[in-house]
């Protein structure tokens, strides 16, 4: 029997404000002394009010809209019940029947063009605090720095077909959500979390089958992993004749495989009700279109316009647009230089490869697009070989030197000075009359061998064009 | 119908300890507690705006800015028990 598999992904992205949601205690906790960003309202302490960050909602909005969502004019916040040591109120408040935003959609590339996946709703809820479980002293440790930590969950449709698909989605969808800087989206750190709900049917049946839910993976490609893993269980399950059972089940990423989560919401029932404590927020049209003007140009406009004004390929012009700092960059060298393609190709390649040599992102780095250009231009010019340009490009990062004091530091320009090229034409092809004899013969690839000769001799840095004209002369002449 | 089973059910969600002498009088009384909900829901209200607080307010912020937080000392200071900085709690599993 053919299966049809049937994905939904939930989104945790943790905002990048100063603050907390609801407190004044700071937002940047990663790495902290545990409970040293605490303090009555997010410890949940008898008798504190929690209070919204405007700049959180503002975020939310940004989110929404940068999603394609409708933005609820009517804002509220509701109590989500349930008991677990990593919340010390005993409720998680959240967003329940009026979230910040709804009904948008992201597109993603597929075999034949773009899917739409569709976006139920994005809603603003606090983050929980941290447990480690010691099995020494037989307890389980709280840290509440990450309580209150704002977070917006986005849930999408189950439209997804493949983990392929799950994986391009969360790759669009964070692409899309660095552009707004409003996390840094930093899945291993946790600043993005992920949980897949899948489930198989099948193919050709509208009734979606029971679904189970995924949890606990710390990258898109163990979020691919799990789920492809998931949909082989469910599929033996039932072509064997069993049932899947609902339930959430927790990846292993070094065994390769999920098992049963225990303890923690056992029983779904949330018991959401309105929360008390801070009062209903209104938006209008024109808070909305506040944020909205702030909106930067997204990623996927981004990249038609790149198509369109820089005649750039899909290829290229997709690597630029997936760092902005770069796509920035890219566009401030080619005020500064007319060859579009010729900057896409520096900076998608030797640049691209210097930053993953460093480990490093763009806008760690210090260059200029006057100098990127620059280089560009000694290649053109033929005053450095290509081979010669990415080692100035190297030292341009690491001494933030000019192109021209580096050329001039190390002698690296070519030479390009006929004398000294016909100089050394004549000693390489006294040294070799084998050479000579072979090429007179018609053995044209001896013209190889002496141009590499005459290089050598020149410590690589002769002009190999002008080299090779030279040397065919010779053999015309003759 | 709120029967013993559902006081139970409830009981254990909000972590109360239900004596079983009184489970069939809660049930009672919380049947009691619907009946009356059940007769308010008879009432038209299609022209009433649906209370989401019951204060008149709305929009009420705060700006991002820091405060200083509790000292990890008086943190604990609230604890039962705690270890190195931590709250310590019965171990729970996941």
């Amino acid at each position: 029997m053919e299966f049809e598999t049937v994905i939904g992904l939930e989104v945790h992205l943790q905002l990048n404000t100063e603050t907390k949601i609801f407190c004044g205690c700071r937002n940047h906790q990663f790495g902290s002394e545990p409970n040293t960003h605490v303090c009555p309202v997010c410890l949940g302490l008898p008798g504190s009010l929690p209070v919204l960050n405007r700049k959180v909602l503002l975020s939310g909005i940004k989110v929404g809209l940068a999603l394609g969502c409708e933005i609820n004019t009517f804002v509220k916040f509701d109590r989500k019940n349930y008991y677990y040591p990593d919340l010390p109120k005993g409720y998680q408040i959240s967003q329940f029947d009026f979230p910040i935003a709804k009904k948008g959609f992201l597109n993603i590339k597929v075999d034949d063009g773009e899917k739409r996946i569709g976006i139920t709703r994005a809603h603003l809820e606090e983050d929980a605090g941290k447990l480690i479980h010691d099995d020494e002293l037989n307890a389980s440790l709280v840290d509440y720095n990450r309580t209150g930590t704002p977070l917006v969950e986005i849930v999408s449709e189950p439209d997804m077909r493949s983990a392929q698909e799950a994986y391009d989605y969360l790759t669009a969808l964070k692409l899309t959500l660095t552009y707004l800087g409003v996390s840094d989206c930093d899945m291993e750190k946790g600043s993005l979390r992920c949980d897949a709900n899948v489930s198989i049917r099948p193919a050709g049946q509208a009734a979606l089958g029971t679904k189970t839910e995924l949890k606990n993976m710390n990258s898109f490609s163990a979020v691919k992993r799990a789920i492809e893993y998931e949909v082989d269980r469910q599929t033996r399950i039932v072509i064997s004749g069993g049932k899947v059972v609902q339930e959430t089940l927790l990846w292993d990423e070094a065994k390769g495989t999920t098992h049963t989560m225990r303890s923690k919401e056992e029983a779904h029932d949330y018991r959401y009700f309105p929360e008390p404590d801070l009062v209903p927020f209104t938006l209008t049209d024109s808070d909305i279109n506040a944020v909205f003007k702030e909106l930067p140009e997204l990623p996927y406009v981004k990249l038609f316009r790149f198509k369109k004004q820089y005649g750039l390929n899909d290829y290229d012009a997709f690597i630029l647009i997936s760092d902005r700092s770069i796509a920035d960059f890219f566009e401030k060298c080619a005020v500064l230089y007319s060859d579009a393609k010729k900057i896409a190709n520096w900076l998608n390649g030797p640049l691209m490869k210097e930053l993953n040599g460093r480990k490093k992102s763009f806008s760690q780095l210090s260059l200029s697009s006057e100098e990127m250009t620059g280089l560009i231009r000694k290649v053109e010019e033929g005053v450095v070989s290509n081979l010669v340009g990415k080692d100035i490009l190297t030292t341009l990062l690491d001494t933030a030197k000019s192109v021209n004091a580096i050329i001039e530091e190390q002698g690296l320009a070519q030479v390009s000075d006929d004398a000294a090229l016909i100089r050394v034409v004549d000693e390489v092809m006294a040294a070799n009359p084998k050479a000579i004899a072979e090429i007179k013969s018609g053995k044209t690839s001896a013209m190889g061998f002496l141009v590499g000769q005459a290089m050598k001799k020149m410590n690589g840095k002769a002009n190999p064009k002008k080299l090779g004209e030279i040397l065919k002369g010779r053999f015309e002449n003759v | 119908m709120i029967n013993k089973e559902t006081v139970n059910y409830v009981g254990a969600l909000a972590r109360l300890h239900i004596d079983p002498q009184n489970a069939d009088r809660f049930a009672k009384n919380l049947e009691d507690i619907l009946h009356y909900v059940e007769k308010l829901n008879t009432l038209d209200v299609s022209s009433v705006k649906p209370t989401s607080h019951v204060l008149d307010v709305e929009n009420v912020f705060r700006e991002d800015t820091v405060i200083p937080s509790l000292s990890q000392d008086k943190a604990m200071g609230f604890a039962v028990e705690h270890h190195k900085g931590f709250y310590k709690v019965a171990k729970v599993i996941e």
